[in-house]
C-alpha cells in the first residue's frame, strides 16, 4: 500500500470533525490511487461531461454530502433503486475515505 | 517480500537468458501489453496510462470496431440499431496508448513475449489478458461454426446479432422460436432471459400467434423471480421456460432441420438460437493461464494469474468468485487491476480492493430490473459482502420498472464513454 493510501485510511478512522477539517486541504494532497470500492462508482456515475444521464455526477462534491447520501441510502431513509443495495456493502469508514477521494477528483476530468 | 523474491528470481532467470527483456524497474519505461479491447481491456489500458505515466501501454485488438453485447438483445428485437453498439479506438489512441490492430498468436510467459499474427513479437514487464469468451465448438453435439449460420448463437455481438434479427423478421406469424441456455458459468448470466423477454415483446407486438420456448440446462437463473413474474404479467401463454428437471437440457442439435434434442423430446424451431457452452478466449490457453475448467484462476487483489506470474486476467475470462461475467464487472475489475499493476511496477504491494457489480435487464422497453453486488477478497476469493446486493424489489410499481429501464440506458452511455469515449 502506498504511503498516501495509508494516510487516507488513518484519516478515515479519525473523528468526523478531523476528517472534515482534513478534507479542506485534501484536494492538493489526495493520492491518485482510489481507495477500496471507489473506482467502481464511475461505471454508473459519469465522469465525462459529454454523457447525458439522469444519474448524478459525484466527483468534486463535498465529502459531507456524499457521506450523508450513502448513509441515508444504506438505512433506507432515502429511497433508491440500486444505491441502497450497494451502500449496504460499505462501512462508515470506507464511505468516508471514498467521499474524500471523490471530492478531490476534478469534477469534469475527461 | 514474496513479490520481491519472485522478481529477483526472474531477474536471475533473465541474466541467464541473454535474449530476455530487462526487468520492469530497471527500465525508464515499463512495458505493459493488454490483449483484448472490450470493456475489460480497453478500460484497463486507459486506467493504466493514467495511473502510471511512465508506462508504455500497448492495447492489442484484432477488430478496429468493438461491438458491445449489453443492449444487443434490443437490436435482435428490432428496438435498436447495431450502430448504437459500436465503438472505435481513436479516443484511446489519442491518450498515448499504442493500439495495435493485430491478433495475439502465442504468449511465452518465461521470456515475457507476445507473438502477434502479423509476425512481430512484443516484450512486456506485465501482461494483462482480457480475451473475453470463446465458444466451445462441438461441446454441444451438432453445434459447430457452420451450424451457427443456421442456428445463430448471437452471444458475440455483431453479424450473429443481425442474423438472428433477420431470421425473426423473416419468420411467419404463428412460428416457434426456441432458445437454448447453457449451464453455468457463461457470459452474462441474465442475458438469455432478457433475450427471451425482448423476443417475446417482438412476437407479442408483431407476430402474436407465435410461441417462444426456452430450453434450459439449469433449474434456476439470475433474477429468476422477477423475470418469471414479468413474463406472467406481460407475455402470458407466449413464453414457456423448460427447466433442467423438466427436460430442458439440450443434448444435441440438428442445424439442417433447426431441431433441438433433449432427454425427453425434440423441438423443431422456425427460429433457433443456441446459446452454447463457453470458455476463456483462446489466448488464455495459449498463455497457460486457463485451468481445466477453461477459465482463469486469479489472485483477487491484483488479478494476477495463479498459474503464471506477470500475467493478469480480467473480465469474462477470469474466475472472479462471486462476481458475474458482466460488462460492469469487467470494467470494475479493469480499474482495480490497473491500480494493482501500477503499484507492482513501482514495487509496491497492491491494496485489497472492493468491487461493485450492477446489471440491468430489460423485460420490455420500459420495464427494467437489476441485480447488484459488492465484493471483496476473502480467503483468496472474491466474495459477496454480506448484507449487500440483491435484486430489484418484487412488488415495485411500474414507474420503478420504468426508472430502472432508463437507468439501464444511462448506464450503457456512461460505461461506453468511460471505456471508449
Amino acid at each position: 500500500m502506498s504511503g498516501s493510501a495509508r494516510l487516507l485510511e488513518k484519516w478515515a478512522r479519525a473523528p468526523r470533525a478531523v476528517t472534515l477539517l482534513l478534507s479542506l486541504v485534501l484536494p492538493v494532497m489526495a493520492p491518485a490511487e482510489p481507495p477500496a470500492g471507489a473506482s467502481s462508482c464511475s461505471g454508473c456515475h459519469a465522469v465525462s461531461a459529454r454523457v447525458e444521464t439522469p444519474i448524478p455526477r459525484i466527483l468534486g462534491r463535498q465529502p459531507t454530502d456524499i457521506v450523508a447520501a450513502m448513509q441515508a441510502f444504506r438505512s433506507g431513509e432515502r429511497p433508491s433503486t440500486v444505491m441502497g443495495r450497494i451502500a449496504k456493502g460499505f462501512s462508515d469508514d470506507e464511505i468516508r475515505v471514498i467521499a474524500i477521494w471523490l471530492a478531490a477528483q476534478p469534477a469534469e476530468a475527461r | 517480500m514474496m513479490r520481491t523474491t519472485r522478481r529477483a528470481f526472474l531477474r536471475g532467470a533473465a541474466a541467464s537468458a541473454a535474449l530476455l527483456p530487462a526487468p520492469a524497474l530497471a527500465q525508464a519505461q515499463p512495458r505493459v501489453i493488454v490483449l483484448g479491447g472490450g470493456f475489460a481491456g480497453a478500460t484497463c489500458a486507459r486506467e493504466l496510462q493514467r495511473a502510471e505515466h511512465r508506462a508504455a501501454v500497448t492495447l492489442v485488438e484484432e477488430s478496429p470496431i468493438y461491438t458491445a453485447c449489453p443492449f444487443s438483445n434490443s437490436v435482435i428485437a428490432g428496438l435498436r440499431e447495431i450502430a448504437a453498439q459500436q465503438f472505435g479506438y481513436d479516443a484511446i489512441r489519442a491518450e498515448g496508448i499504442a493500439v495495435s490492430q493485430d491478433r495475439a498468436r502465442s504468449v511465452d510467459p518465461q521470456r515475457r513475449l507476445v507473438s502477434l499474427s502479423s509476425g512481430s513479437a512484443l516484450g512486456y514487464d506485465r501482461l494483462v489478458l482480457a480475451p473475453g469468451t470463446d465458444i466451445r465448438w462441438g461441446a454441444l453435439p451438432g453445434y459447430d461454426e457452420a451450424a451457427a449460420e443456421q442456428m445463430p448463437h448471437a452471444w458475440k455481438a455483431g453479424d450473429q446479432t443481425l442474423l438472428l434479427r433477420r431470421q425473426l423478421e423473416g419468420m411467419a406469424d404463428g412460428g416457434t422460436v426456441v432458445i437454448s441456455a447453457p449451464a453455468n458459468p457463461f457470459r452474462c448470466p441474465p442475458g438469455p432471459y432478457e433475450r427471451a423477454s425482448l423476443i417475446a415483446y417482438y412476437l407479442k407486438t408483431k407476430k402474436p400467434r407465435s410461441k417462444l420456448i426456452v430450453l434450459d440446462a439449469k433449474d434456476s437463473f439470475s433474477k429468476q423471480r422477477l423475470f418469471q413474474a414479468a413474463w406472467h404479467q406481460l407475455y402470458p401463454g407466449l413464453l414457456e421456460w423448460v427447466s433442467l428437471s423438466n427436460g430442458g437440457n439440450v443434448t444435441e442439435v440438428d442445424p439442417a432441420t433447426r431441431t433441438f434434442v433433449t432427454d425427453f423430446a425434440t423441438y423443431k424451431a422456425d427460429v433457433a438460437n443456441v446459446i452454447p457452452p463457453q470458455r476463456a478466449g483462446h489466448i488464455a490457453e495459449a498463455a497457460s493461464v486457463a485451468d481445466q475448467t477453461g477459465w482463469c484462476p486469479i489472485d483477487p487483489v491484483s488479478f494476477e494469474s495463479r498459474l503464471q506470474p506477470g500475467i493478469h486476467v480480467i473480465g469474462d475470462a477470469a474466475i472472479a468468485g462471486a462476481m458475474p461475467k458482466s460488462a460492469f464487472a469487467a470494467n470494475a475489475q479493469a480499474k482495480v487491476c490497473a491500480a494493482a499493476v501500477a503499484a507492482l511496477l513501482r514495487d509496491e504491494t497492491p491494496s485489497p480492493p472492493k468491487l461493485i457489480n450492477t446489471c440491468y435487464s430489460l423485460v420490455a422497453p420500459d420495464y427494467g430490473i437489476s441485480i447488484a453486488g459488492v465484493y471483496h477478497p476473502v480467503n483468496g476469493q472474491l466474495t459477496d459482502v454480506e448484507g449487500a446486493g440483491g435484486v430489484s424489489p418484487a412488488d415495485a410499481p411500474l414507474d420503478f420498472r420504468a426508472l430502472e429501464a432508463s437507468y439501464a440506458e444511462a448506464w450503457f452511455r456512461t460505461i461506453t464513454a468511460e471505456t471508449f469515449g
